[in-house]
């Protein structure tokens, strides 16, 4: 059994409650961090335990919150980025549903180590039941004198508040979800200036993922070294991922991190394999944006190493052969998955989503989307092809946000891995088109 | 007290170096360039969402990106990306490439590309040609093709307010005139709707823009999308004569352009700086209810770019660079018309002729009306 930081206690019954969390040792690190330690010496150890953003970037947190200006006289905020919305991701839902006090103390640590005495959980709009059930919590928490004015007498003070998101993708994109949360139109700002200098109210904030803060408080009980011995090389700590697909065992795990895919894809423990008589065409390891890759790339890095499930051996030095961790959204293709329709699909979400402030995401994205549907519904040409790997560079990097990035990502590699089944699209239009057609030529598959 | 200047930042624009002080932006550090040459008008990196009178303005349209290949003195690593230049400041020791770079220069063609999705080439027809940003944009830097075919978008004009009309059609998202109505006016009644491609600039339901500096938000839009109703289509601008004037205002500073036709005042406009932004804003009271020559102070005609289509008609034929080129093109692609036949004195055989050719023409009117 592999190690569990996040998920050890999500099936107690009644762990969604402050009495039976705190039987099971919760708010101990709350209670160790604010009467025993220094802010500073709370981010130190955030800084030590090396967890990277859980967001997608992978960003370090401790380093994160190190780049926080600190001007006198004005207020810091931290604010939970709960506005999980990616096509493959639901971990972070899962974690806030079955264990809520998890992240609230969390949120406790981390503003005490960032000075900041008020911060926003800012919840998807649609998961309204998980943010009444994240207010009871705050309330629990509360009441019990772990939040509000002068915390475990400490003089330390913090308002914690649940805001629902307006239901857009673009709002988990950290400036855009300031934005939001300042009562605007959620648009990507320009960086810099970055969050940590002028985020929310043109203060100083700190913008992390639902997972990364909810990491808090086991690294402030076991220490950030203890933290850091866990994974593998600079992906260190456990990781959840939310694997969906063509599987046996669809579901959230909780993994350390550089347990390799085939044992992640094939043990009983996580997804169980896949569905039976079926044989792995294709996954995304990270979330829709991230690139597809091909079953035999999965498997095996380009060097021909295993492949593990770390930050570091999924890149693989590049696109060519890599893909990324992402937001850890694991979703598995068998072989009746027809690469280019689920391509469109990818592309029409981001066509959607889009918040159409800059031209290349605005226009490309769209553009790409209709060049896919035309494949897709048999009206082709094989200049389409190169037409949309044009357009996937053009927007790649010349955006405002990385949502650019994530809608040319998988069209570029699904092109690169697939390039034949696009052309069989466009060269056999009528039977291509019909529903549940899929492609049956050379694959490499596992 | 003895002023303290600050330090001067040295970067290198294009092979160009320059002394700039901190917080400048690179388009602007640019710009000083082109302001000390003329000739280095070129350089300087091509703007559409981004306004300098109006803040926050910038970084939208992409049109600006170019490519840092020095970050900084301290480090010299390159970008990874390519970076707006309207919005990114220099650093000591900053090298920036922008003509100098063929990926600057393909991203920005593929700019183009992108914004003429939706903005349909109807500068023929476009009360905004010969003023567009567009235009200019996508002449100097486009391709003369686009590989789009799906359906473009397009809208029905509306009035927004009694002097402005927005033609979404032509609307390419740059969000001046929304910043302009949030910065200077009371008011904002309007702001964009929508997301993606679906976005578009609109009013609040059944609002119009009604208030004294409204008007500003058509001198700001880089295209045809907002236009001036009691100007609109009632002239070509290079038919027009720009004249600087301006009167005593309680409102604005009343400076103002006033465009000629004969002795008619036509338009009135803002004065716009060298690229195309307005100096100062005007009201509307200026703007559309002053239009007799008696109504202002004429201070002489504007300086307008000889290279700029307003200033056709307007310069001696002798200082006129003639477009050559078109007459070698046509010399080479279109053959010399043969007519070495004798010309026919007779009147008899031209009356033979004309009945011939009448025949001729009926009989191909009737084939057409069977048709």
């Amino acid at each position: 059994m592999a190690r569990k930081i996040l998920t050890e206690h999500i099936n107690v019954p009644g762990i969604e409650t402050f009495d039976v969390y705190r039987k099971q040792g919760g708010y101990t690190a709350v209670e160790k961090a604010i009467k025993t330690m220094t802010p500073e010496a709370v981010v130190e150890e955030a800084k030590k335990s090396g967890v990277r953003g859980r967001g997608g970037a992978g960003f370090p947190m401790g380093m994160k919150w190190g780049f926080l200006a600190k001007p006198e006289g004005v207020p810091r905020y931290l604010v939970c980025n709960a506005d999980e919305s990616e096509p493959g991701t639901f971990k972070d839902h899962h974690l806030m549903k079955s264990i809520p006090h998890l992240l609230i103390e969390g949120m406790i640590i981390s503003s005490f180590a960032l000075g900041a005495n008020k911060s926003f959980i800012y919840v998807r709009g649609e998961l309204m039941y998980v943010i009444r059930i994240l207010e009871k919590a705050i309330e629990e928490a509360k009441a019990k004198g772990f939040l509000g004015k002068n915390i475990l007498g400490s003089g330390y003070d913090l308002e914690l508040v649940v805001q629902p998101g307006g239901g857009a993708y673009i709002c988990g994109e950290e400036t855009a979800l300031l934005e939001s949360l300042e009562g605007k139109r959620g648009n990507p700002r320009n960086k810099p200036p970055f969050p940590a200098v002028k985020g929310l109210y043109q203060s100083p904030t700190v913008v992390n993922n639902v997972e990364s803060i909810a990491n808090m408080s086991w690294i402030i009980n076991n220490g950030g070294d203890a933290y850091a011995a866990i994974g593998i090389g600079r992906s260190t700590g456990t990781k959840l991922i939310s694997a969906s697909g063509h599987i046996q065992k669809p579901g959230v795990y909780e993994i350390e991190l550089g347990v390799s895919v085939e044992e992640f894809l094939n043990s009983d423990e996580y997804c169980g394999g896949i569905r039976k008589g079926h044989h792995l065409k294709a996954l995304v390891a990270g979330g829709s944006s991230v690139p597809i890759l091909p079953a035999n790339l999965i498997m095996k890095t380009a060097a021909g190493e295993d492949r593990l499930m770390s930050y570091e051996s999924l890149s693989d030095g590049g696109f060519a052969t890599g893909t990324m961790l992402g937001s850890g959204g694991f979703i598995v293709f068998d072989e009746t998955a027809c690469i280019v329709r689920n391509t469109w699909n990818f592309s029409r979400f981001y066509h959607h989503e889009s918040c159409g402030q800059c031209s290349p995401c605005r226009e490309g994205t769209g553009w790409m989307e209709k060049v896919l549907h035309r494949i897709e519904h048999g009206h082709g040409s094989m200049h389409d092809i190169d037409l949309l790997v044009d357009i996937s560079k053009k927007i790649e990097g010349n955006t405002i946000c990385p949502l650019g990035d994530a809608a040319a990502w998988p069209v570029a590699s699904a092109i690169r891995h697939f390039r034949d089944e696009f052309m069989w699209h466009i060269t056999n239009p009528q039977e291509a088109s019909q529903p549940g057609a899929v492609y049956q030529g050379e694959m490499a598959l596992v | 007290m003895e002023e303290i200047k600050p330090q001067l930042i040295k970067i290198t624009f294009d092979g160009i170096e320059v002394e700039v002080e901190p917080g400048t932006t690179i388009m602007q550090a640019a710009r000083k360039i082109a302001e000390a040459d003329e000739s280095q008008a070129a350089l300087v990196p091509p703007a559409m969402c981004f306004y300098k009178p109006l803040s926050a303005s910038g970084g939208k349209c992409r049109a600006c990106l170019v490519r840092v290949a020095q970050g900084s003195a301290k480090d010299p690593r390159p970008m990874p990306k390519l970076v707006p230049s309207c919005i990114t400041q220099v650093q000591e020791g900053m090298v920036v490439e922008n003509t100098t770079n063929q990926n600057v220069l393909d991203t920005r063609k593929s700019i183009v590309e992108f914004l003429l999705i939706n903005h349909p080439l109807d500068c023929p027809i476009c009360d905004q040609a010969g003023e567009c940003h567009l235009q200019d944009f996508a002449f100097e830097h486009g391709s003369a093709k686009t590989r789009y075919e799906e359906e473009r978008r397009t809208f029905d004009k509306i009035d927004i307010g009694p002097h402005v009309q927005l033609h979404m059609t032509r609307c390419i998202l740059c969000y001046r005139c929304v910043y302009t109505a949030d910065q200077i006016t009371n008011k904002r009644v309007h702001g964009v709707m929508n997301r993606g491609d679906a976005s578009e600039i609109s009013t609040y339901i059944e609002k119009a823009i009604d208030n004294d500096f409204s008007g500003n938000v058509i001198d700001v839009c880089p295209v045809g999308a907002l236009t001036d109703k009691t100007f609109r289509f009632k002239n070509r601008v290079w038919f027009t004569k720009p004249e600087d004037a301006h009167r005593d205002c309680d409102k604005c500073s009343g400076k103002v352009t006033l465009w000629y036709r004969g002795d008619e005042v036509i338009r009135v406009t803002a004065r716009k700086n060298t690229w195309g932004e307005v100096n100062d804003f005007i009201c509307n009271t200026c703007r559309f209810d002053k239009k007799k020559t008696s109504d202002w102070v004429l201070e002489g005609p504007s300086k307008v770019k000889r290279s700029s289509v307003i200033s056709a008609n307007k310069y001696r034929a002798d200082l006129v660079k003639k477009p050559d080129f078109a007459l070698k093109l046509a010399s080479t692609q279109f053959k010399p018309i043969d007519d070495s036949r004798p010309y026919t004195t007779d009147e008899e055989t031209i009356r033979h002729q004309s009945i011939e050719n009448n025949d001729k023409a009926n009989h191909r009117s009737l084939l057409a009306k069977n048709n």
